[in-house]
């Protein structure tokens, strides 16, 4: 039986050590290729002529003037007259020329006639009396829904609501590996398919009510309770702003193959959904990328553009054609994380156990709608009643972002509680580890979190009660926030080959995201073989490799170091029966350490990797290695983590500005490969976390329903000089280490927005509700305190 | 965009009002005088100055980049950055905001820091341009280079290039820089996954070691 299970620590060379990233070199010298950079021979420039209405029916489109342009190769229009458009900037025409300054000039000479419609923007609160029966589904809604509902009802749900999709095979054959029950699925084949239209949108309510839900006796723990706290909580619609902005280059090399570079999540999964817009089979779409400008969770899906340009090239006769989004489109069109806000009442005994939840949220993810927040996160709070109402308007799609919806759950839960705190004027890091038991699977992980963070922070030292640390007009403030998450390993593939001459490849259809996917399978590889990191050759990228899934849900890095271990455990132990009677030993008796293949407890009988390998004559060895492989077990990845967060701030209380000034983060990831790649991913979600928390925004205007700040000026992230001092605790070791690798990429920004709130709050001692903290939002926040 | 449609909206009306967008006049109004390099221009006097007009065809041009020469025919609205990126084939300098406003495209202009997209590539024939290709020997990293290594200061590494040419024009001006130094001195970049703290300390060791040369 092959000994898949990973090395104990004492026989770890590389894992968990703090191993360079693999690929810094080719980023900090710009030889590392991003989509972005691709020219390909004969390539022609894509522009998207785009509608500057958030709601309008497009009447009539006249392409004749740009066609005639010298250098004009295509023109593709994308949404014809008579259709609507839904948001500002949503694609209309595109065209293809020989180069980006000609394109542009060709763009200007499209015609397109609009009738402008009624727009909504806004994601305030709703009316009281507002809200229409919920409309068809979107597949966000239907995983929700399993969540709270049995088979059955989401099934009735399903054939009464219908759904916004088209259910083709490839949407059932995801549903279906993402593990939807295949009752579900088969109802989804069958369920009406009630895409979101004009008429639908004019004639009922933009409000959308989703169904109570509660647990529990809410009622009674409202009237039993000792203290009932109450407040409002919420984050705005932030944008994605990746830095390599969506797009691709596609091209024919005949007509019924496309081969792409694309910036993507998904390499292997993106060309079946490139396909079926394009009619071809899914087989006759290769995807190729090197590296990733960014995608946190914006870049899944074969957008609008992606077509376009496969479309332009088909009219160009196959030619390369590029379409990579201007920054304006980038933040108005390519990503945004939906907003949620809610008012919530806690219901709890004088000794601070918490017994009672009631919420009223709402939020907005564009067209869609969207779903209701994780609210409580964390505390499974035994009394609950919950309303939530989806607002669809015309911002733009939202997007997946970063642990889609858990920190705007965070943000909510944890101010909530520190509202409650200040109420029973406790310290609220008594009151998180007093209610820890209802944080049930994880309250052992975050007992011993906590601890260590207050240690790191000072917290005991340096907390004050709230508004009560104050020097001349600079308030200090202390917050902190618990965040969950599972991060189980995908399914993926790779083939291992280890070569006559030593050398090693691995091939793997993944994508390193910057999270250092590359750094951790080479880790994987060199530390089975008893190799430097160096003497790994690793290939990713391309849809022509094993298929991995896609980067999402903190999903890669298990999935991952599971297939590449088991790879190159197969091919290590077919490398040790060609070798072993050359050692006079059985298989099962050799191991690999340090450049040596050797029989194990007898350092004398061994040979260097290079011999060894030359046994193997001619041909190298190769093995598939998968995740999962239920059939030969142990499990090498597992799921669920916890984390905590803290963070002290500085509010000027005269100018309303707010500097952060420290932030701890301890996090758990189960196994960590590599410690120097995991540090920097929890770095990085802190200063995500910063930026959101203080300065992000996707501003709307609400007379042309266009987003006003879609630059890098006015959308604001975070700087340099933002960033306080930040420490980063992984939890490691025994208690953690078994369960196997866990993904890293959505948990450590789960907290950060809760952190800062809870820290301002204390600071100015009141909450500000809404993120971003802006100086403007909290100068609101203390007139009204000083009203009041 | 239609251009006779109903006049009394102001989105059409923005669109037709001039034929030139921000961005051109943004590029366009940066040309000064002092361009000399191409032959034959035609000259106008605008505030009793005479100003040399250029285009709007392709012009001969030439650039001293990384101590090479480079020739190309350009049109006098391509910037600094597409004049690298899609002509020279020196594409570590990226595309981001495109006006100025992150800092990805971050080049030497002689020794000045510039955003290469708020350059037209016509002003800039006369620099020494510096870009991010030039500063490794081979595979030996350039100090600012290897410190970003040692720090992990690049994640996804798109705003990498412009952030080492920012660093490495920063440490050349203030060989001691303070904390407070560095906390300003490259706040003219910006990064989405959060590399800001490697950053940080590649910057605080290179000015503990003082390993840098020109």
């Amino acid at each position: 039986m092959p000994d898949y299970a990973w090395p104990d620590a004492e026989y770890r060379s590389l894992i968990g050590k703090r191993i360079p990233r693999v690929d810094s070199p080719e980023k900090v010298t710009g030889r590392a290729k991003y989509t972005y950079d691709v020219q390909r021979p004969g390539m022609l420039y894509g522009k998207v002529i785009r509608c500057p209405y958030a709601r309008a029916k497009v009447l009539s489109i006249d392409t004749s003037s740009a066609e005639k342009m010298p250098g004009v190769k295509a023109v593709h229009i994308v949404q014809q007259p008579g259709q609507t458009i839904f948001w500002a900037g949503d694609d209309v025409v595109a065209v293809a020329a020989i180069d980006e300054l000609t394109a542009e000039d060709a763009a200007t000479l499209v015609k397109v006639e609009y009738q402008p419609l009624s727009h909504l923007v806004s994601d305030a609160e709703p009316p009281g009396d507002a809200g229409g029966p919920p409309g068809s589904m979107g597949q966000d809604d239907i995983w929700d829904l399993t969540d709270e509902l049995s088979d059955e009802e989401v099934i009735a749900e399903l054939e009464k609501r219908g759904v916004q999709f088209k259910a083709t095979p490839a949407v059932l054959a995801q549903l279906r590996k993402f593990k939807m029950p295949d009752a579900i699925v088969d109802a989804i084949a069958k369920a009406p398919y009630r895409p979101l239209e004009v008429e639908d949108q004019n004639s009922s309510s933009p409000y959308q009510k989703a169904r109570t839900i509660v647990q529990g006796d809410p009622d009674r723990a409202f009237q039993e309770a000792d203290v009932v706290s109450e407040g409002l909580y919420g984050l705005s619609v932030i944008a994605h702003c990746c830095f390599e902005s969506h797009g691709s280059v596609m091209e024919w090399p005949d007509s019924d193959h496309l081969f792409t570079h694309m910036s993507t999540q998904g390499v292997a999964a993106i060309g079946a959904q490139l396909a079926e817009p394009l009619n071809i089979p899914a087989a006759n779409v290769r995807v190729h990328q090197d590296h990733i400008g960014g995608g946190f969770g914006s870049k899944f899906a074969v957008d609008r553009w992606h077509v376009a340009a496969a479309q332009l090239s088909k009219k160009a006769g196959g030619q390369p054609v590029r379409i990579m989004l201007e920054r304006d489109a980038e933040l108005q069109v390519a990503g945004a994380r939906p907003s949620a806000y809610a008012r919530v009442r806690l219901a709890a005994k004088n000794d601070g156990s918490v017994t009672g939840w009631q919420s009223q949220s709402w939020g907005t993810s564009g067209p869609g709608g969207g779903s209701s927040p994780p609210i409580p996160l964390v505390f499974a709070i035994p009394n609950q009643r919950k309303d939530h109402t989806a607002i669809r308007n015309n911002i733009g799609p939202g997007r997946a972002w970063r642990a889609p919806s858990y920190p705007q759950g965070a943000l909510i839960t944890m101010c909530a509680l520190n509202d409650l705190a200040a109420k029973l004027r406790v310290d609220p890091l008594d009151l998180w580890i007093k209610n820890l038991d209802l944080a049930s699977r994880q309250a052992t992980t975050f007992r011993e979190e906590l601890g260590i963070a207050a240690q790191l922070m000072g917290w005991k030292q340096k907390w004050r009660p709230r508004g009560q640390n104050k020097s001349g007009s600079i308030a200090r403030g202390l917050g902190l926030s618990i965040h969950n998450w599972g991060g189980r390993g995908h399914a993926c593939e790779c083939d291992v080959a280890i070569h006559p001459d030593g050398s090693v490849d691995i091939k793997m259809g993944t994508q390193d995201l910057g999270t250092g996917t590359r750094t951790v399978i080479t880790v994987v590889a060199a530390e089975t073989m008893g190799l430097p990191v160096e003497a790994i050759h690793l290939q990713i990228g391309d849809s022509q490799y094993p298929s991995a899934g896609v980067s999402g849900g903190s999903s890669t890095v298990g999935g991952v170091s599971s297939a590449v271990r088991r790879g190159a455990v197969d091919a290590r132990d077919l490398l040790f029966s060609k070798v072993a009677h050359t050692l006079s030993a059985q298989p099962d008796q050799l191991e690999c350490v340090n450049g040596m293949v050797r029989v194990k407890n007898d350092a004398g009988r061994s040979l260097s990797w290079k011999q060894a390998c030359r046994r193997l004559g001619a041909m190298p060895v190769t093995a598939r290695g998968s995740n999962p492989a239920k059939h030969q077990p142990p499990d090498l990845t597992g799921s669920g983590v916890g984390g905590v967060q803290m963070a002290e701030v500085e509010v000027d209380l005269e100018t309303g500005i707010v500097q952060v000034k420290k932030m701890v983060a301890v996090q758990d990831c189960g196994l960590i490969i590599d410690l120097k790649s995991a540090e920097s991913q929890v770095l990085g979600a802190l200063i995500m976390g910063i930026s959101y928390s203080l300065f992000e925004e996707k501003v709307m205007d609400p007379t042309t329903g266009r987003m006003l700040n879609a630059d890098m000026e006015f959308y604001r992230l975070a700087g340099l000089g933002d960033i306080p001092e930040l420490v980063v605790h992984m939890m490691t070791g025994k208690g953690y280490d078994e369960h196997g690798v866990i993904g890293l990429g959505e948990p450590p920004v789960i907290s950060p927005g809760a952190a800062i709130a809870t820290a301002v709050a204390n600071a100015i001692g009141v909450t500000a509700p809404f993120l971003p903290l802006t100086p403007d939002r909290v100068l609101h926040t203390l007139s009204q305190k000083a009203g009041a | 965009m239609s251009e006779d449609s109903n006049e009394k909206d102001p989105l059409q009306e923005e669109q037709s009002q001039s034929g030139v967008s921000r961005r051109d006049f943004l590029k366009i109004s940066g040309i000064s005088a002092a361009v000399p390099l191409v032959a034959g221009a035609e000259v106008v006097t605008a505030d009793d100055k005479k100003v040399p007009v250029y285009g709007p065809g392709k012009l001969a041009m030439e650039f001293t980049i990384n101590r090479k020469k480079y020739k190309a025919d350009l049109a006098p609205r391509v910037t600094l950055l597409d004049a690298l990126r899609d002509h020279f084939q020196l594409r570590g300098a990226k595309r981001v905001c495109d006006r100025g406003e992150c800092g990805a495209c971050t080049v030497l202009m002689d020794d000045r820091v510039v955003y290469s997209c708020m350059v037209l590539a016509i002003e800039a024939q006369a620099a020494q341009i510096t870009t991010v290709e030039s500063l490794a020997c081979g595979n030996q990293l350039h100090p600012v280079q290897q410190a970003f290594v040692d720090h992990d200061a690049s994640q996804c590494g798109f705003c990498t290039p412009g952030f080492v040419m920012a660093c490495k024009a920063f440490l050349d001006k203030h060989p001691k820089p303070t904390t407070e130094d560095i906390r300003r001195g490259v706040s003219g970049n910006f990064c989405r996954c959060g590399t800001y703290d490697g950053i940080k300390q590649a910057l605080a060791q290179l000015a503990r070691k003082e390993l840098r040369h020109a």
